[in-house]
């Protein structure tokens, strides 16, 4: 590879935060001065085209301590990692949170999702925007779903600079928000995580039951409440006694695909290529989502565990934790209940004594909803574009780094503990026949008390929904996020289960249920809902990089319009939706017309 | 000139398409299949040289058992698959994927589509005057090839033959995300401050014209590019002795363009910048 660098240099401190990740050069040819030594030998090449992967931690590097990333910054970065600029640069345009023109050092994103929609976030922008105009030194940028969603609305503030400082203003007032952003360091501290559960500390949990009741820094008392026991019964099962354990369970993906996670890792643990690799998925980006995030922020040393479990189950001996970008919070606790994991000898070399090798890295996305697809995923954790790739090959056989690969999301992974703790047929008596276990729901909009509710499989919508104070006049219940569908108010029998909701013509996706009153316009609605997929849309594939833009044009032409006015528009919107169904690459061209879908033919949105 | 190569026999595969029993060697590809049986499935950003990036999922065809349509271009057959390639579900989305292509970017120098549009009866036209288009400038800022993204599909091809497939100069690569993707050089800079080296191999595999030589361009903008009045002649490259193959596009006795035969064992259609553009000499006449 004959790499071309511009003459764009970079400052002494884009090079101070690339070289703080990545050690200080050694030679010129990755840009440190010229010595001796250069005329005789070159380094770089295939040792540092090897730490490609360290690009998106790079570029994240510069963006946290300069704001932006300018053409010196990325070239230095290129050069440390032998990465063509082209290549990086298709790679730092990819992301949202990234910049490549010059921005001021603090960036407010405030979301303007369902939730936060419904809770009144246009006029917040507005608010916003007219107290910080040009000159501020604060870019307001509308956001898609924080995942803060039980606080709607809610903002993000990031200030670069060394250390990046961030600060969420949740439920969000204008006031707040600016204080937030002008002053993240004296904004008012978040909630604990256990407010977003108002289950929490009853009896009977089996996913939140140390939600609120342990100190999530604390590794102590993290044991003290059972932690590390499922870990000692796994060591007891060896390797393959655990996938027996989880098959019997009947334990599938939480993350909307519902595949039997024992079976995946059956398929990991046989392929005889090595080595095998652990892929979580935090990346939670799916609107009304927010269950991972309450999980890691209070109770982060159970994913950890949870991660150990899965690894050794399937031979893996390093484990990638993908957190998406927004979550400062749920970043800062994993990274601490890591780095005590690893004190403690629970994670390392030699897991518990066992002769174990087990570690885990956590990696940022940086705002791409498209990185929550598996294989996306992989590419943007190689430091690739987070494109999906086309399957077969499947993940268990060429997965990360081409090689055999377990992903799992969060709320699947934490399931396992409660699994080797209680045993499988304990487990697998909990819910229905095929929906077996305990099911996390994000409960937000209309309802008096949102948040993260865990019910047995087979509840029925009404249940939950009663739990949660559904309030009158409700006009529309939106299952699965907004890849999923909605559902009349008038359908809350439909129990909460894989086949009850496939059964109801509906989906369980990501466990989202978001209820939406009379006062909600449900074309504003519909049309947030086509600009989410429009802007998170990858652009690989034709029918979604431009059936989404379509389907957008056609939601706006029809916002006001309803019965004969619409109906062409409409038919138009389903032949489009088809196509996009049966012929895009990946799951977000797949289900971008979903929710818009059955809000036309569920509540007839548009008669 | 063709090339058949030597290796080792392979296993054949037994399947259907469209209900009629074929066999194809290990490894082909559905299209391959379709291709060996005489059946005709469209595609626009396969290439005979390149990975496949199925991207622009015209290829699309029903295999039995798949929830979704499979890009026929990609998808390596298997013993038993059971492919349909013409039924109303295929036709469909290859009707609406030609429909957002064509009301999306300029398709005017793309090969076949237009017959493809007439026999999918596609509209493009039905998403009204107002769908959102690339509508982008050409881009000229070299003497030798010109890149008009208004009529690019983002394919890949241009980016993969200027990565590691062929040429390892990398000097493209998609920025942006979404309908917003575009090719790019680095920074977005003109094709001078890049890394370019101007082989020109990514106007070779260019399958809509969107990369074009300056003088093709230069020639359609004042109307004289005249394709049915041009020669084609193939001979051996005469800068080096690796012995490329060079064609010859010539009309009215100019050269007008190079290409080079994918076939050609020892350049499969590549070639460098004095093979793809160095040939004013030959008709400097002074």
């Amino acid at each position: 590879m004959d790499l071309h660098f511009g003459d764009s240099k970079p400052t002494d401190e884009e090079k101070a935060a690339v070289d703080a990740l990545l050690g200080p050069p050694e030679s010129s040819w990755e840009g440190a001065d010229r010595s001796d030594a250069d005329l005789r030998w070159a380094r770089g090449g295939r040792e540092a085209r090897e730490r490609r992967d360290l690009l998106l931690p790079g570029l994240h590097a510069i963006n946290d301590r300069i704001g932006w990333i300018s053409e010196g910054a990325l070239d230095y970065l290129c050069r440390r990692l032998t990465v063509p600029p082209a290549e990086a640069y298709g790679v730092a345009t990819f992301y949202a949170m990234f910049s490549v023109e010059p921005r001021p050092a603090t960036v407010l994103h405030v979301c303007t999702d369902l939730a936060c929609a419904a809770a009144g976030a246009p006029g917040l922008c507005a608010g916003i925007e007219s107290r910080l105009g040009p000159g501020s030194g604060v870019s307001v940028e509308r956001s898609p779903c924080l995942g803060l969603c039980e606080r709607a609305p809610a903002a993000l503030a990031v200030k670069a600079g060394d250390p990046v400082r961030t600060a969420v203003s949740a439920p969000a007032t204008v006031e707040a928000a600016v204080l937030a952003a002008s002053a993240p360091d004296s904004a008012d501290e978040e909630p604990p995580a256990a407010m977003a559960v108002p289950q929490a500390g009853e009896p009977g949990l089996a996913l939140l039951s140390r939600i609120g009741v342990v100190d999530p820094t604390s590794l102590d008392d993290y044991r003290a409440y059972g932690g590390y026991t499922a870990l000692r019964r796994a060591f007891e099962l060896g390797p393959a006694g655990v996938i027996r354990e989880v098959t019997d369970s009947g334990l599938v993906g939480r993350g909307g695909a519902a595949f039997p996670t024992g079976r995946k890792w059956q398929a990991t643990a046989e392929q005889p290529d090595h080595p095998h690799h652990l892929v979580c998925n935090a990346d939670e980006s799916e609107p009304g989502t927010f269950k991972d995030r309450v999980i890691m922020e209070g109770d982060p040393f159970a994913l950890v565990e949870a991660m150990t479990i899965a690894a050794y189950a399937t031979g893996a001996h390093k484990g990638y934790l993908y957190l998406r970008g927004e979550y400062p919070r749920a970043l800062r606790r994993l990274e601490h209940a890591v780095a005590q994991a690893r004190a403690r000898g629970l994670l390392g070399d030699d897991v518990l004594g066992q002769g174990y090798a087990f570690d885990i890295e956590i990696r940022r996305g940086a705002g791409a909803y498209i990185c929550g697809e598996e294989t996306a995923l992989f590419n943007s954790i190689e430091g690739y574009r987070g494109e999906p790739r086309s399957k077969p090959p499947f993940p268990v056989e060429k997965g990360l780094f081409g090689k055999p690969t377990v992903e799992n999301n969060v709320e699947t992974l934490v399931n396992v503990l409660p699994i080797l703790t209680m045993g499988a047929p304990a487990y697998a008596a909990i819910g229905t026949g095929r929906s077996t276990g305990p099911k996390l729901f994000c409960v937000s909009g209309s309802v008096d008390r949102p948040g993260i509710y865990e019910l047995p499989f087979g509840a029925t919508l009404g249940d939950l929904l009663a739990l949660a104070g559904v309030r009158d006049r409700l006009r529309a219940v939106l299952l699965g996020g907004a890849a999923g569908g909605f559902v009349r108010p008038d359908e809350l029998e439909i129990p909460l289960t894989f086949e009850g909701t496939r059964e109801a013509g509906t989906t369980l996706g990501s466990g989202v249920v978001m209820a939406f009153d009379d006062t909600v316009p449900l074309p504003r609605l519909l049309l947030r809902i086509a600009e989410f997929f429009r802007d998170e849309s990858c652009g690989q594939c034709v029918p979604c990089r431009v059936g989404t833009v379509r389907q957008e044009e056609a939601l706006h032409r029809i916002a006001e319009r309803t019965g004969a006015a619409a109906a062409g528009d409409i038919a138009l919107l389903r032949e489009v939706g088809r196509a996009m169904r049966d012929a895009s690459i990946c799951g977000l061209g797949q289900t971008a017309w979903n929710a818009v879908e059955s809000a036309i033919d569920r509540l007839g949105a548009y008669e | 000139m063709t090339v058949i190569p030597l290796g080792v026999p392979r296993r054949l595969l037994e399947f259907t398409i469209d209900g009629e029993p074929v066999r194809a060697p290990e490894g082909s590809t559905i299209l391959d299949a379709c291709r060996a049986a005489g059946k005709d499935v469209p595609t626009l950003c396969q290439g005979d040289t390149l990975t496949p990036k199925n991207a622009c999922r015209v290829c699309v065809v029903e295999v039995e058992g798949a929830r979704t349509l499979v890009p026929a271009c990609s998808r390596k057959a298997e013993p038993g698959m059971e492919v349909k390639t013409d039924t109303e579900r295929a036709r469909h989305s290859r009707k609406i994927v030609l429909e957002l292509l064509a009301s999306s970017v300029d398709l005017s120098t793309t090969p076949q589509v237009a017959e493809w549009i007439k026999e999918y009866e596609a509209k493009p036209d039905r998403f009204g005057p107002d769908a959102a288009r690339l509508n982008e400038e050409p881009k000229v800022d070299n003497e030798l090839y010109v890149r008009d993204y208004d009529k690019c599909i983002l394919c890949y091809k241009c980016v993969d033959a200027c990565g590691d497939q062929w040429q390892n100069t990398f000097a493209i690569s998609v920025a942006g995300r979404g309908f917003d993707a575009r090719i790019a050089v680095e920074h977005d800079a003109p094709l001078t401050d890049s890394a370019c080296v101007y082989c020109g191999n990514c106007i070779e595999v260019c399958p809509t014209g969107a990369l074009s030589f300056k003088s093709e361009f230069d020639m359609r903008a004042a109307g004289t590019w005249d394709e049915s009045a041009q020669t084609e002649t193939t001979t051996v490259c005469a800068y080096c002795g690796v012995g490329c193959n060079l064609t010859l596009h010539v009309q009215d006795n100019e050269i007008v363009k190079v290409t080079s035969p994918h076939d050609n064992p020892v350049t499969h259609g590549n070639l460098c910048i004095k093979g793809r553009f160095g040939y004013q000499h030959v008709q400097n006449r002074d």
